[in-house]
């Protein structure tokens, strides 16, 4: 069979039966800096006019991909320009209150233009502002709770912090206050499984709801998000009593497989439709289903229950891992690119509060060596909006200060406490609501302004 | 990294069942009504079940790969096996640097 190999051949077709592997993503980026206009109306339609025409013969196309290689192709999403950039003339001409009706207006067609042409989400209804909040993004986050609570494919993010220019206090105190408008006016506050904070973002993640095509990116950009935890936690089952090291390399061979799958698609997809190849994001992405959960492999690693002590030393080892064995595989690697552990999305995880091994301070723990930092995690409905506000900050800290990407993305349920459970729905999951502590940070929090970047932001 | 090879139109066809009577002829029966031409074939057997593996080409076929994928899982339905059919290239992909 030429260079193909019939162990191969069995290898492959058992990873994407039995294990579950498939293509997390698949995400066309594109740009929409050259539909910033002074009149909404116009904005509207240079934007709905690029994203039908770009996008048109998106999802075909990937459809196609998933026939020809047997690969299922799980989201097919589109990435935008963070929209504050189309706001900025708005206010000027417009002011600022009628800038925000005029931001829910586009983020409504942005939303329409995604079930048109066929993606299950649209990223970008963003804003940067780590070092400070423009006219455009002030804006943007005011239009949030109505934005978000009338669409449904739209997806925000805002970035607060990076490594450069320290953690914008002033925009997580706003955000706090939108995170709780927003679990008040959508049904079981899942509004805010579409809004995540960042600190340190990729202009080039694939992945939701952190996903934005960033300045400095190509017109339009295919980026892709690989899966495979299934493969990693049948590894890890043959790796049992193996040293670390040997584990490690047993991980990295097959990150390696996993990561030309997606290499293979995204190019083939960004072939067909004449668009950049952007990168892989090498980030492993869980799901609600069994036998697809990041949590699932620390406990094959001899980890009780996730969250245990250990955890965090595990998670290290396995991002690294997935790191190293993926690298060789992509021409272009971007995005994330490290585990994900969101709470209700993982099978694990979510076993892991109910079981109780599992903490949001432990959590917080683990994100510092993983990349999605507190994702989808269900809170109690009586958190307050500054001690959402301190959740994020110490999330921040830890994307500031050790120079990487992290979020938070979490949803107070309206009405519940801690113990109870929420059930999202499809791949947003379940999840028991955890605990948060109840002391003061308020005078903390509201002192406001900027946390200074750090001394090792300097190296020039 | 090289191109991938688009000059050819390959794949892997991969058949998996309980062994019984019929399967090759049943699944090579489809493709040569069909005028796709098979280069290579193997067999083995985990345990129970019987793995048939073919690299075939489809420059010939007056079907495209969609429509031959179609008839095949259907045959394989009849057989009570499974049958996919991928693209060589993704094989070259996962194992090849």
């Amino acid at each position: 069979m030429d260079s193909i190999r019939k162990e191969d051949i069995i290898e492959t077709i058992n990873m994407l039966s039995e294990q579950r592997l498939n293509i997390r993503t698949v995400t066309l980026g594109i740009s929409l800096l050259d539909c910033v206009t002074n009149d909404i109306d116009t904005t509207i339609e240079l934007v709905e006019t690029k994203l039908l025409r770009g996008a048109g013969n998106f999802v075909n196309t990937c459809k196609t991909m998933e026939k020809k290689y047997g690969v299922p192709i799980i989201n097919k999403r589109i990435t935008v320009t963070p929209i504050s950039f189309l706001l900025e003339p708005l206010v000027a001409r417009l002011g600022s209150k009628r800038a925000t009706d005029g931001a829910i207006k586009l983020a409504n067609s942005l939303d329409k233009c995604a079930s048109e042409v066929g993606v299950d989400l649209i990223g970008g209804y963003s804003a940067l502002v780590q070092k400070g909040i423009t006219n455009g993004a002030q804006a943007l986050i005011e239009s949030l709770p109505e934005a978000l609570s009338s669409t449904v494919h739209v997806c925000s993010s805002v970035a607060v912090a990076d490594s450069k220019s320290g953690i914008n206090v002033n925009a997580i105190i706003n955000i706090g206050k939108v995170i709780k408008r927003l679990s008040e006016v959508t049904d079981k506050g899942f509004g805010n499984a579409k809004l995540v904070t960042l600190s340190n973002p990729p202009i080039d993640n694939p992945f939701m709801a952190g996903g934005f095509h960033g300045i400095g990116e190509e017109e339009m950009t295919i980026n892709v998000g690989i899966s495979g935890p299934g493969v990693i936690k049948s590894v890890v089952h043959k790796s049992r009593g193996v040293d670390m090291m040997t584990l490690a390399e047993n991980i990295k061979k097959a990150a390696f497989k996993i990561t030309r799958v997606g290499e293979l698609i995204g190019r083939e997809t960004s072939k067909s439709m004449n668009v950049k190849f952007g990168a892989v994001d090498l980030s492993l992405a869980p799901s609600p289903n069994p036998n697809e959960s990041v949590a699932e492999i620390i406990e094959e690693m001899g980890i009780g229950s996730t969250g245990m002590h250990g955890s965090t030393a595990a998670l290290a080892l396995l991002t690294d891992a997935i790191k190293k064995g993926g690298v060789m595989g992509a021409s272009s690697v971007g995005g994330l690119s490290g585990a994900f552990i969101p709470m209700s999305e993982d099978l694990g995880m979510m076993q892991a509060i109910t079981k109780g091994s599992i903490t949001l301070d432990k959590l917080e723990a683990m994100t510092a060596v993983c990349s999605t930092g507190i994702d989808m995690v269900a809170i109690p409905g009586d958190t307050t909006s500054d001690e959402i506000s301190a959740i994020i900050l110490d999330e921040m800290a830890i994307g500031v200060y050790t120079n990487k990407s992290t979020g938070v993305r979490v949803l107070p349920i309206p009405g519940q406490k801690a113990g109870e459970k929420v059930d999202f729905g499809g791949l947003f999951g379940r999840s028991q609501i955890i605990p948060v502590k109840k002391f003061a940070v308020s005078e903390f929090v509201q002192r406001g302004g900027r946390i200074p970047p750090p001394i090792t932001s300097l190296r020039n | 990294m090289d191109d991938l090879k688009q000059s050819t139109e390959r794949v892997i066809i991969t058949v998996l069942g309980k062994d019984r009577v019929g399967i090759v002829s049943g699944i090579s029966t489809v493709l040569a009504k069909n005028g796709a031409n098979i280069l290579d074939l193997t067999s083995t057997k985990m345990g129970d079940l019987f793995i048939m593996i073919m690299l075939v080409d489809l420059i010939g076929s007056k079907l495209g790969p969609s429509d031959l994928h179609k008839k095949l899982v259907s045959e394989g339905k009849r057989l009570r096996v499974q049958v996919t059919v991928q693209h060589e290239n993704i094989f070259e992909y996962m194992h090849r640097v």
